[in-house]
């Protein structure tokens, strides 16, 4: 009992850990833009007064971390510490009071922003998992149940396909099939309930291939333990030993990939979202973030996006130890 | 080696020559705009048409080939080189390096979703081929690390490392010499997987414009530049052929991955 629970004292240790080095690394990306971020925000032609207003308002004047080399007169640097008064600093106190800073181009709060578009971005995730498990749980069943026939080797390969079709060419040929040849779906924007059908299809197309290729592999193996056989010798139907029994056990494994996919789907809401002009977090941060090089936002949404995915990760976790007590006597 | 395998080596070698002798496959200038010819179909003077300024989509793909496979290449051994000597370093050594490399510094990298990460780092530097390379080996290099560090774990507790440990080898030889040519079977699988993953993040990097600057022919900036309702209805093959370069080539990578590994593992041969 003290064991485990040491265990659990270690995981939200190194959870805190995770969380605090990667909040770290989105503050200082920003260091990284080549040049002065204010020249880069405003243009070549902005002029001194406006380059030191912007960098006043922004917090940006300030120095970028507790300490620093700059240089003197003569181009010679030094060390210098410049305690407290900081932009990282600055951050995390921000951040701890619920403020991710204000958009350079139109001042909102970054934090409302976010809130804003964190819906749609969700609705599309849980659409397109609920899509993928759809097709992935009749097909893997299928070829598991099949395995070597012709059958299992065509859904493989299948499945194979999707995994290498990036959504970024499935959509825009969704697109012309559905909104261009045959008029029935609208091509972007989020107005009527339909329009979540093309993207969420785009988006869980690969997510539905990996869950095959598990379902298939969960099922086989499954399928070799013993209470298969007792089941069987019961006289159970065959359609009842794998539903009943074989899925059952067979799903745990499925349940991680589905957790820890969570995130992939989120990151790949980004490229889905740009396609079809879905006003989620990715559109938010490729569109007004990175295309209008409003760095702000590209630091909320790469930290709202991977906070998301960290709780996702542990969570799943967390649930797979509770499904299968093998794993969590060992 | 399963047939699937063979095929994906067949169509790699295909685009390798490509790439190699573009200059030679192509017949038009890869950024020569013709308007009077822009989206005409497949043609024998077209063999994959024309895009929406008339430039020939057929040379734009070969020499597509070559940032696809450059990239990928690049990213591949840079990322395997870091992460066989990271991870061999904290499976070797374990102790209090290993608690730092796999229980923090792994899961650090681990906790971002890859694709977002390089988007990040790009966004930040500004688009551009090296910058796009630089990001991806910072996001390739962990799984390398993890798989070594397995390995070398595994490797280091055999006979042979003992009795060389008995003979007075140092941690270097023994390191270098017999554990990791022992360990490093499985990178094949990962390297030709993280090839068909470079690739993707590639296009899909150049697709959201942060990749190679347009007028150059990724694959990923012809599919954005193809994807406008107009062009989608006049020429639906602007998108088809880059499209399917990029899928012909992220299969052929999978399923080299897939065979080679089922080749490593005969637990999975046997299935």
């Amino acid at each position: 009992m003290r064991h485990k629970l040491f265990g659990l004292l270690r995981r939200i240790g190194l959870l805190i850990l995770v969380v605090w080095t990667v909040v770290s690394l989105v503050t200082i990306l920003i260091e990284l833009v080549p040049g002065d971020p204010a020249v880069a925000v405003l243009g070549e032609q902005a002029t001194p007064e406006q380059l030191a207003q912007f960098r006043t308002k922004h917090g940006l004047d300030r120095p970028p971390f507790f300490f620093g080399f700059p240089a003197d007169e003569h181009g010679q640097r030094h060390f210098k510490w410049y305690g407290l008064s900081n932009r990282y600093d600055d951050y995390w106190v921000a951040i701890l009071h619920g403020d991710l800073g204000k958009s350079f181009r139109t001042d909102q709060p970054v934090f409302n922003l976010i809130l804003e578009r964190y819906p749609a971005t969700i609705e599309l995730a849980i659409v397109a998992m609920l899509i993928a498990v759809a097709i992935a749980i009749p097909l893997g069943v299928v070829a598991g149940k099949n395995r070597g026939t012709l059958l299992d080797n065509f859904l493989s390969v299948i499945a194979l396909v999707g995994i290498s079709l990036p959504s970024f060419v499935i959509g825009p040929m969704l697109v012309y099939l559905f909104a261009v040849k045959l008029g029935w779906l609208a091509p972007s924007g989020r107005f009527e309930w339909s329009d979540i059908i093309l993207p969420a299809v785009t988006l869980g197309a690969a997510l539905s291939a990996i869950l095959t290729r598990m379902v298939r592999s969960s099922v086989i193996e499954e399928l070799s333990e013993g209470y298969v056989r007792t089941a069987r010798a019961k006289g159970l139907s065959e359609r009842a030993v794998v539903y009943k029994h074989v899925l059952k056990n067979g799903l745990i494994p499925v349940v991680t990939v589905l957790g820890l996919q969570l995130g992939v789907l989120l990151a790949g809401a980004i490229i889905t979202e740009k396609i079809f002009g879905w006003p989620g977090l990715g559109l938010l941060l490729v569109e007004d973030g990175i295309g209008k090089r409003d760095y702000r936002i590209v630091q909320g949404c790469v930290l709202a996006i991977s906070t998301t995915y960290i709780i996702a990760n542990t969570l799943t976790d967390m649930l797979y130890r509770w499904l299968d007590p093998r794993i969590r006597v060992s | 080696m399963n047939r699937l395998s063979i095929i994906g080596l067949v169509i790699v070698i295909v685009f390798v020559l490509v790439a190699i002798f573009a200059p030679w496959i192509a017949h038009y200038d890869v950024g020569a705009t013709n308007l009077a010819m822009r989206y005409m179909p497949p043609s024998a003077a077209h063999w994959f048409g024309t895009d929406s300024t008339g430039r020939d989509i057929f040379s734009r793909v070969v020499f597509g080939a070559r940032i696809s496979l450059e990239v990928g290449v690049i990213v591949v051994l840079v990322s395997a080189f870091t992460g066989t000597l990271i991870g061999a370093v904290a499976g070797f050594y374990s102790g209090w390096v290993d608690s730092l490399l796999s229980g923090y510094v792994f899961n650090v990298f681990l906790a971002f979703p890859g694709l977002l990460l390089a988007i990040a780092l790009v966004a930040f530097l500004g688009a551009g081929l090296n910058k796009l390379i630089f990001a991806l080996c910072i996001i390739g290099w962990v799984g390398y690390a993890r798989l070594i560090r397995a390995q070398v774990l595994k490797v280091r507790e055999y006979d042979f490392v003992q009795a060389a440990r008995a003979l007075g080898a140092g941690d270097f030889r023994i390191l270098f010499l017999h554990v990791l040519p022992n360990a490093i079977q499985p990178l094949i699988v990962q390297a030709s997987l993280g090839m068909a993953g470079a690739v993707l993040a590639e296009a899909s990097l150049s697709f959201l414009g942060l990749g190679v600057p347009p007028p150059a022919p990724s694959w990923g900036v012809m599919i954005e530049e193809a994807r406008d309702l107009s062009t989608l209805q006049a020429a639906p093959h602007a998108l088809i052929f880059p499209g399917l370069a990029i899928a012909l080539t992220v299969l052929a990578f999978n399923f080299i991955g897939d065979g080679l590994r089922e080749y490593l593992d005969p637990r999975q041969r046997r299935r």
